[in-house]
């Protein structure tokens, strides 16, 4: 039941399309009368299965004031049915030798087992059984939303840098649901009940909004066949719920959030751009964005790794990151820790400087075919392991994204020109919208 | 397709791992697999922190994280550019008792990978301006745990554990000495520990086994046969029945618990195994996880798990509350410890717990650099590939009343070593 409260992994990007390592081979996708999507990726290796399923509905999805449902809901999906009481999933999944856990994200809900081929159908029932007929009462709401709160006290509310975070995140995102915490902040979540926990659940948890995954040496009809026979009783509900968020009007200023803490020995700088996401994006341009964050910071051969740390010494570590799985518009961070005596203000300079210069020098083209080179063969390692092949596809389906865009992206990668990457540069990382985050101790006079 | 041998659960896992002697007498155990075109690589050198200089801790750590700071023609610079442009996964780490090595490639890149790789450990350059960067780094790293909370309690129980021992001292190092540490400490360390003695390696992927021990013996050949490493005294866990807490200003403690716990070749081990699963090991069907966290609502994440030192099996668990609990949280703890060590499991709860170690083994083997780092763990704790089909036979034999006797030999009369970090009420 773990959330990752930022998917602070590098996007699940597919594989290549060009050469023998399409990710997960030949990849089937049907639909259920009642609008379940069904997806089955091969993995031949071994007798091991791979069983997600994903609601289309996340932290973003939140209503007014009840920050932290979709997550709290996450942690009570565990809490049993009429036909399965509490403990009866867990204890069954354990006893087949299978592995569980769930995990809930700004736009999508997802719960997963790994266990043995031949248990697929039996999980398949308990899952779908567990999509209508959640059975919440006060005895169990209670204890689990301590839990909950005492989950965010050890992420956030006992971490300056988490804190940090958390409030760059709620300047950037002023009007849109992803300034909102996906854990959610603490005085709503200590007011969230079983009633609010049940809307949300009957909203959202339909055949519609769904998204089963299964990876695993298994073949797709006899896939579709249990999950007709299991997930497919479940009602058609007519249509999807909508996802209504309100959206962000646009930035004009540059916001400076400084967080101070006596506990902070290391301080650290962090900046973050609002940009389009793959769903958003005009063609092409996200594809640039995620090229751009891995040649500005990608690692140790990465631009700003190069400048700040080996050359200039002003940071003992830097880096960037595009969030391109995301509904709507997202982030695309930049942040460097600095040296000793070294100042936050120094630093932000030279973060400057090195992007100033990107934008107006021409693109490295050696670095640009490196970038392709590493992005690109991610994805056939991303074949050796059939969970992050599910997750992959999971997350780029629930966030508005096909089977054919995956597989494609390869090749979309490859097609990348320096004039793109140079255009979304120019274009997305402007300082004087974007916000920027300084973590420091406290001051002692 | 070519299965991914060892995840097939109905035959023997061993008879697919081939042990290869190479020419120049290394041993290396290969797992052949073209399912995907890729090359895993893991490997550990016996001797990691616990050789560190005692003013000097740290070394080992810096020393693995040099590894890939330039090496033969190649500086740093180059020599990461070389590894991007050829997308391999190349690094190397320090533990307790080991410097390990990971090597992950697209198996048309191999040559190029095995030449990187033996750069990296026959020629490092070892450069000040480069060591100065990496040892910056590992300084940032310390001032952000310096006051994490569950740094901090996992210090304070390291120490109060380990006084006068190598397992007392941090693996990454000390704020306060880690400058001392320089270019000629290293190299030392490098010539102390770099052998082909107790040197352990696990491949996976598409390679046979003729090519492997070849490119093997090009890479590790010349290596020194003998190590120089100081002998590490056995220990146990000390001052049981101690309560210590570091006050800081957080509004939720986190707490540390330990005790001894069994080694690897004693008779009982697999049924300690299953005694700490069933009271800290599962998800989320363990004892622990039921009273403290479902019932109660006092933690999000408590465990207990067996952690072996090479010099110091050892029995460790962990939770965070608010302040307000940590003493009722503690409580609750140590009465399900000591109630688990009276009275051992039910024979439901064996049953379940026997079911699940089982099952869950092949689990262990769905990715090849999973494969391979079982592999090399095997090799360390001195086994043969035919462990890997032994081992669900050793806890299917574990009954009721092994898995009792088990549960008192690992908890006793349930007495802890505890440290908590934050501001916790009444404690």
């Amino acid at each position: 039941m773990s959330a990752p409260l930022l998917a602070t992994q590098p996007s699940l990007t597919p594989g290549d399309a060009n050469s023998a390592a399409r990710p997960g081979g030949a990849v089937s996708h049907a639909t259920l009368d009642n609008g379940l999507e069904v997806v089955v990726i091969p993995d031949t290796r071994t007798p091991v299965v791979t069983h997600m399923i994903w609601y289309k509905n996340g932290s973003a999805d939140d209503p007014l004031g009840k920050s932290g449902i979709a997550h709290f809901l996450e942690h009570l999906m565990f809490k049993g049915t009429k036909k399965h009481p509490q403990g009866e999933f867990s204890n069954l999944v354990a006893e087949l030798g299978g592995q569980e856990n769930a995990f809930t994200s700004y736009d999508y809900t997802a719960y997963f087992q790994r266990i043995g081929k031949e248990h697929l159908g039996a999980l398949m029932a308990f899952e779908a059984d567990r999509m209508c007929n959640l059975l919440l009462t006060d005895e169990v709401v209670a204890p689990e939303r301590d839990v909950v709160l005492e989950e965010r006290r050890m992420r956030t509310d006992s971490d300056p840098a988490a804190q940090l975070d958390e409030a760059v995140q709620a300047a950037l995102f002023a009007h849109h649901p992803y300034g909102t915490p996906i854990i959610g902040w603490n005085h709503e979540i200590e007011n969230l009940g079983r009633q609010d926990a049940l809307d949300y659940y009957n909203r959202f948890y339909t055949p519609e909004n769904a998204i089963l995954i299964v990876a695993g040496d298994v073949e797709a009809e006899d896939v579709l066949k249990s999950a007709q026979e299991t997930y497919g009783k479940i009602p058609a509900r007519a249509e999807s719920p909508q996802r209504r968020r309100t959206q962000e009007p646009p930035h004009r200023a540059h916001r400076l959030v400084t967080l101070l803490d006596e506990k902070v020995e290391q301080p650290a700088h962090e900046r973050v751009f609002k940009v389009p996401s793959y769903r958003t994006a005009q063609p092409g341009e996200a594809e640039a964005l995620e090229i751009l964050a891995h040649m500005l910071g990608g690692g140790p051969t990465s631009v700003l790794y190069e400048t700040l740390v080996v050359d200039q010494k002003i940071a003992v570590s830097a880096g960037a990151y595009y969030a391109g799985s995301a509904l709507d518009d997202t982030r695309f961070w930049i942040f460097a820790t600095p040296a000793p005596d070294v100042n936050l203000e120094n630093l932000d300079q030279a973060m400057d400087g090195v992007i100033k210069n990107f934008i107006e020098h021409s693109i490295d083209l050696e670095r640009l075919q490196r970038t392709k080179t590493r992005l690109i063969a991610d994805a056939i390692y991303a074949q050796d392991s059939q969970a992050s092949l599910a997750r992959w596809y999971g997350e780029s389906l629930a966030t508005g994204l096909s089977i054919a865009d995956v597989q494609a992206w390869p090749s979309r990668m490859e097609a990348v020109t320096p004039q793109d990457v140079h255009t979304a540069a120019k274009n997305w990382l402007d300082k004087r919208r974007a916000v920027t985050g300084f973590l420091l101790p406290e001051a002692t006079n | 397709m070519t299965a991914h041998a060892l995840d097939v659960t109905t035959a023997s896992r061993a008879q697919h791992v081939q042990k290869i002697v190479t020419p120049a007498g290394l041993t290396v155990w290969l797992v052949e697999s073209y399912a995907v075109p890729l090359i895993a690589m893991e490997f550990a050198l016996r001797g990691g922190a616990s050789q560190d200089p005692i003013d000097r801790p740290g070394a080992a750590t810096l020393l693995a994280g040099m590894l890939d700071e330039g090496a033969g023609p190649l500086d740093a610079r180059s020599f990461h550019r070389a590894i991007e442009d050829q997308a391999i996964h190349l690094g190397f780490g320090a533990d307790r008792d080991s410097i390990s090595g990971h090597l992950q490639t697209l198996s048309r890149n191999a040559d190029q990978a095995f030449q990187l790789l033996k750069l990296a450990l026959t020629q490092a350059r070892l450069e000040a301006d480069d060591v100065a960067r990496v040892r910056s780094q590992l300084v940032a790293e310390l001032k952000r745990d310096a006051n994490d909370p569950e740094a901090m309690a996992a210090k304070a129980f390291r120490e109060a554990a380990f006084p006068n021992h190598a397992y007392g001292r941090p693996v990454r190092g000390d704020l306060a000495t880690i400058d001392r540490l320089t270019r000629e400490d290293i190299i030392a360390m490098r010539e102390r520990l770099f052998s082909t003695k107790d040197l352990k390696i696990g491949v996976v992927g598409a390679i046979d086994a003729e090519t492997l021990a070849l490119k093997i013996d090009d890479i590790f050949a010349s290596f020194s046969k003998t190590n120089d490493l100081i002998s590490i005294p056995s220990t146990q866990v000390a001052n049981i029945g101690q309560y210590k807490t570091i006050n800081i200003d957080v509004p939720q403690s986190v707490i540390r618990f330990g005790r001894p716990g069994v080694t690897k070749n004693d008779p009982d081990y697999f049924g300690v195994v299953v005694a700490n699963h069933i009271l800290g090991g599962g998800t989320f069907t363990a004892r622990l996880f039921r009273e403290v966290r479902e019932k109660r609502g006092m933690a999000y994440s408590v465990y207990s798990q067996l952690n072996e030192y090479d010099q110091c099996p050892m029995f460790i668990g962990a939770a965070a509350t608010k302040n307000e609990r940590a003493k009722e949280a503690l409580k609750v703890i140590e009465e399900e410890v000591r109630r688990f060590a009276d009275t051992g499991p039910s024979e439901e709860e064996l049953d379940k717990a026997k079911k699940y170690l089982i099952g869950s083994y092949a689990l262990r083997f769905d990715t090849s650099t999973k494969i391979a780092s079982q592999l090399v763990n095997l090799q360390l704790d001195g086994f043969e590939p035919s462990y890997l089909d032994q081992r669900n036979d050793k806890i299917a034999a574990v009954d009721l009343e092994i898995c009792q006797r088990s549960a008192k030999k690992l908890l006793g009369d349930g007495g802890l070593l505890v440290t908590v970090a934050g501001d916790p009420v009444g404690l």
